[in-house]
Order: C-alpha cells, then structure tokens, then sequence
C-alpha cells in the first residue's frame, strides 16, 4: 500500500475550495489584492498536498489501534508543526520570487502578517489528512477481513462437497460386508451375486466424484445398483416405485445429489420399520424444471438416530452453491410419510456420442 | 447327560436383519454348551424375550427399529451379560471400551466371535455395568435424550422428554411422571438429570427434577425453602441450591 491519487476527485475538489478559502483570508485581514492572494495561495496549495501526502507514512508508522495516546499525538503533532513549517518556508520562499516581478512589488514585505494564519491552517490541514488516512486504513482493513472471510467459507465448502462427494457411508459398507459374510455359507451364488452389486456400485462412485454433471439417467441407475445391495440386506422389508417422466432422463444434475437421499429413506425410514415399506422416487420435467421427489414411510417413534451419512442439509447446499435460488428443496413430515421434493432449471448436454 | 443340559448356557440373538442373525446362529451352531433360546428382529421382542426366557446371554444390534441396543439394555436390567454387535459406530465402541463391554464389529471372523464368547461366560453371573452410564457414554457429544422408555412387565412404554413433568427419587428407582401417571424406572436421579438437556430440566431438590416449561409459579414455604406449582397442579419442593438455580435460569 502506498499513498496514492485513488479517490483523487473528492480531494481536488477539496484543495480548489481551500485554495478559494485560503485566498479569500489572504485578501480580507491579510490585506493582499485578490491577484497577489491568488497568486500565493493556488501554489502553496499545490505544494501542502504534497507535503501532506507524507502523513501516510507517519499514519502506518503509529497504527492507532496498538499505539497509545501519547504516543500518537506526539508522532503527529510534531510532524504536523514540521511540515506547517516547511509550508511557512515555502511561503516566504514564494513572496520573494513574485516580488521580483513588478506586478507583485513589495509582497515579501505584506505576506509575512499573514504568516501565523497559514501557520495555523498548514496544522489543522496535516492533521485533517491524518484523521483521513486512520479512516481509510480501517476502511481497507475490514474489507480486507471480509474478503478472508469469503475466501475462506468458499474454501470450507468446496471442501464439503469434496468430502461428500467421496462419501459412501460406512454402515452401508460394513453391513453389506456382514450380509455376504452371512451368505458365503448358505447361499454361496448369492454372495457372489452381492459381492458384484456391491463392487459396481462403489465403482460408479469412485468414477462420478470428478464430474461436474451427469444425465439424470445415470444417477438413476446408481441408484437402482445402490438398492439392488440393500434389496438383499433388507429383504422384503425394502420395495421399490419409481415414477419417472421419460423426457426426464437426459437433464444434467450434479451427481450423488440423490442417492444420498435414497440412502436417508432406507436408514432413516425403512430400516426403522419393523415390516419395512416402499421408497418412491418421482422424477418430472415441465417449463423448463426438473421435479424430484423421494418419498418413504417412516416411524415417528423411532429410537434417535445415531450419527449417520451425509444428510439432507448437505443436499441442499449443494442445490444452493450450483442453482442458488432457482432451486428449491422442501421436506415435508406428515403422520409417517417423510417426502422430499427438489426443484431446479432442467439443463441438457448436447449429446457427444 | 440331563445335568449338562440343565447347565446350558441359555443366549438370545437380537438384529433386525436376518442375514446378521444368521452368522450369529451359524457360528452359535458350532458350541453345544449354548441353546439359542430366542431371536428377536426389533428392540419390542428383545425386551419380551429377555422377560420370559431369562437369557443368560445377549448378542444385541446397536440400531435397530422400535428400540436401539442401549435402550433395550437399559430395559432388561443388568442379570445377562451383553455382547454388543454394531456395523460402525465410533462412539458406542468408545463407550463400550470405557466401560469393558464386549462387542463384535460386523463383519467378524468365526475366530473373533469364539473369543468374544469365551470372554462372556467367563462373566457369566456377573453385573453388566449400568446402562444407563454406557448409553450417556455412547451418546454422541451435545446430544440429550429425547426419549425415556419404560418397562411395565413384557409391556414398553415410551415417555417423550417433552412430555415428562418432574422425576421423584425413589431409592433405586426414579418414578418419571409423564400425563397424569406415574412410571417407575430403575435408573438414580443424578443419572437421569446428566441425560436431560439443562436447558430444558432442574434439579430443583436432592430428589426431584422438573420440566422447567411445566413450572406455573415458585411460592415460598417455611423459613428457607419454596415450593414449585406445576401447571398440572403438582407442588414440588425447591430446596435453597435449587431456589438459586431456579432463580439464575427465571432471570435470564
């Protein structure tokens, strides 16, 4: 950061109006003609902006949130009795050129009882660009702290969806473990038949984490291989309806933004049931929005879950940071059915192949 | 030959999912001191089971429907010894580490299972730590129970915390009054309040604690004590520690 001319309009406006004001006092109780007032005030303006422009390093010096008191007005009011100093030098300086052109005769000898007002003002002036400058300072200290803020919750959850992209839910894994651990012995194909459900899920998984987008389709077909595995974990306790508009199929969605909640309606609904229930999937497109729903019975009495998956509010952050408010994402509770409905703009990849 | 039988180890098998019930079976098969008395697919049947065929041991799941694996223990009372059986669960196995509970991660080898099994009936006759501890201790951080449930009998109950007016010390027991009636639920009251969320519940008394929502007005009885009226009507003593937290909560 250096002292600069950004915000140089407010500040010439300010030094021609001084200049005015300093020429006015100069000509009334100076007693100078307004030529001669003019004449001084218009350069000795011009050269205190920059004498001035020097607070900023005093300013930086002594920040005023650790410096004390003292300390401060010490630091500034020397410096300020300095540079009013130099100004009164500059000032004198000044009269004797202009003397030598006959217009301006005998002006080194009226300007010096003018001298202890420019004094006064070259003070007051230097300390007015130093209360400036703390004013900026702080300006530019805050916004700099909320653009760290920024950053950094955009760092957060990038790394989020980083994790949840990567997730698959240990429970699942260890307990689909378990289901073929228990059929090696008593249903030997059907372990094996499980073993490659498993693997081709957890394939597909691994294999959309770097996508940015897939077509609705695909996820759907993750989804059915998702159930496919807990089909045989669950037996009949875990039934199946789908609803899903043709015209559906080929719309973008990020990937793993349903399954999750698939994964949600079977441990947090059907594998509380003691008969167990049917999930229902919906999927729509009309006016140019694609409408998902997920929607599965539930127990309202069930024991507290235990800390589970991912999650709906995951889900919906990831709807928010891609769509922002042209998605929307309701859950709706009613006597034991649990629905999630989501809602964003259907957009399509031109086919490649 | 019918002495030995007399002696069988009498054990119960509790998941809902019947392919993990059936390792447990299978790797059961293989140790003719156990007789498998029962298998319950839900928390309700665990409870029932363990009320009429006294097991002597228990492989309980962790989540299951109705009623999780604490809650049934908590339920059950602590005459069987529990070999807890969970897929993942990073705070139960602390806890059940903590309290030197043994307990099987699915999936487990038949080896790990025979060990888990030898260790149990080396314990056998002895105390399972109280459930109650081993359910706070497994419950993940900042989070308070927001369900009481009770046993009458085989019959189970399941008392709301929102619902629940007051607790009464009684000895052993806590009587947990909840609507109008009184359940009594083995468990002490200090135990109880550590579950209950202090935003929530106060110990107003050595024996007693109140759902701070059903307190109508504290008025003050004899020198230096108060009594609280509950909405329902109920007068509970305040003693003076629990008139100063009372007062500290009121004014904020």
């Amino acid at each position: 950061m250096r002292p600069t001319f950004a915000g140089s309009g407010g500040l010439l406006a300010f030094w021609v109006l001084f200049a005015g004001l300093l020429a006015y006092l100069l000509a009334g109780p100076g007693g100078l003609t307004w030529t001669e007032a003019l004449a001084v005030s218009v350069p000795l303006c011009i050269v205190y902006h920059f004498v001035c422009l020097s607070a900023f390093y005093s300013c930086r010096a002594t920040p005023i949130e650790r410096a004390g008191w003292i300390r401060l007005t010490f630091t500034h009011l020397t410096a300020a009795l300095v540079a009013s100093a130099i100004w009164i030098l500059v000032a004198k300086i000044l009269g004797e050129v202009l003397s030598s052109f006959s217009r301006f005769r005998g002006l080194d000898a009226r300007l010096p009882k003018s001298y202890p007002l420019i004094f006064g003002l070259g003070i007051l002036l230097y300390l007015l660009r130093v209360a400036s400058y703390y004013v900026r300072f702080s300006i530019e200290a805050s916004q700099q702290a909320r653009e760290r803020e920024m950053k950094a919750s955009v760092l957060a959850r990038e790394a989020e969806l980083r994790a949840l992209k990567a997730q698959v839910n240990p429970h699942f894994l260890f307990n689909s473990l378990n289901s073929i651990s228990a059929l090696t012995s008593s249903d030997a194909p059907k372990a094996r038949e499980m073993c490659i459900l498993l693997a081709d899920f957890l394939r597909r998984t691994l294999g959309l984490g770097e996508k940015a987008s897939i077509p609705l389709e695909e996820e759907l077909s993750l989804i059915r291989s998702f159930l496919a595995v807990e089909k045989i974990r669950f037996g009949a306790r875990l039934r199946m309806e789908e609803e899903i508009d043709k015209n559906a199929l080929d719309v973008s969605v990020p990937p793993l933004l349903l399954q999750p909640l698939v994964e949600n309606a079977v441990a947090h609904g059907i594998a509380n049931l003691i008969e167990g229930g049917s999930i229902r999937l919906e999927a729509r497109c009309e006016n140019g929005a694609l409408s998902i729903a997920v929607e599965n019975r539930f127990d309202p009495e069930a024991p507290p879950k235990r800390k589970s998956g991912v999650g709906l509010a995951n889900v919906r952050q990831r709807l928010e940071a891609r769509y922002g408010h042209l998605a929307s994402f309701r859950v709706n509770r009613s006597g034991e059915v649990f629905r999630v409905a989501l809602e964003f703009p259907a957009e399509r990849e031109a086919r490649t192949s | 030959m019918t002495r030995e039988a007399a002696e069988k180890i009498r054990a119960i098998i509790v998941d809902d999912e019947e392919l993990a019930r059936q390792v447990l079976r299978e790797f059961l098969g293989s140790h003719p001191e156990i007789e498998l008395v029962a298998e319950c697919a839900n928390g309700f049947e665990a409870v029932k089971a363990a009320a009429e065929s006294k097991p002597d041991l228990i492989f309980l799941d962790v989540q299951m429907p109705k009623l999780d694996g604490f809650e049934v223990l908590e339920l059950i009372g602590s005459d069987a010894v529990v070999v807890f059986v969970t897929a993942y669960d990073s705070y139960a196995i602390h806890a059940f580490e903590v309290h030197a509970v043994d307990y099987l991660l699915k999936p487990f080898s038949s080896d790990r299972f025979d060990a888990a099994l030898a260790r149990a009936k080396d314990r056998l006759g002895s105390k399972m730590p109280p459930a109650a501890e081993l359910a706070a201790a497994a419950r993940p951080p900042a989070q308070y129970l927001d369900r009481i449930p009770v046993r009458d009998g085989t019959r189970v109950f399941i008392i709301p915390v929102a619902k629940l007016d007051y607790a009464e010390a009684q000895d052993d027991y806590v009587a947990l009054c909840s609507e109008g009636k009184k359940h009594l639920k083995q468990q002490t009251i200090s135990g109880l309040e550590a579950s209950l969320d202090p935003a929530r519940f106060l110990r107003i008394h050595r024996s007693y604690i109140v759902n701070l929502e059903r307190v109508a007005r504290v008025e003050p009885y004899g020198k230096d004590t108060h009594v609280a009226v509950l909405t329902g009507g109920a007068q509970l003593p305040v003693s003076r520690a629990g008139y100063a937290r009372l007062r500290s909560f009121l004014d904020k």
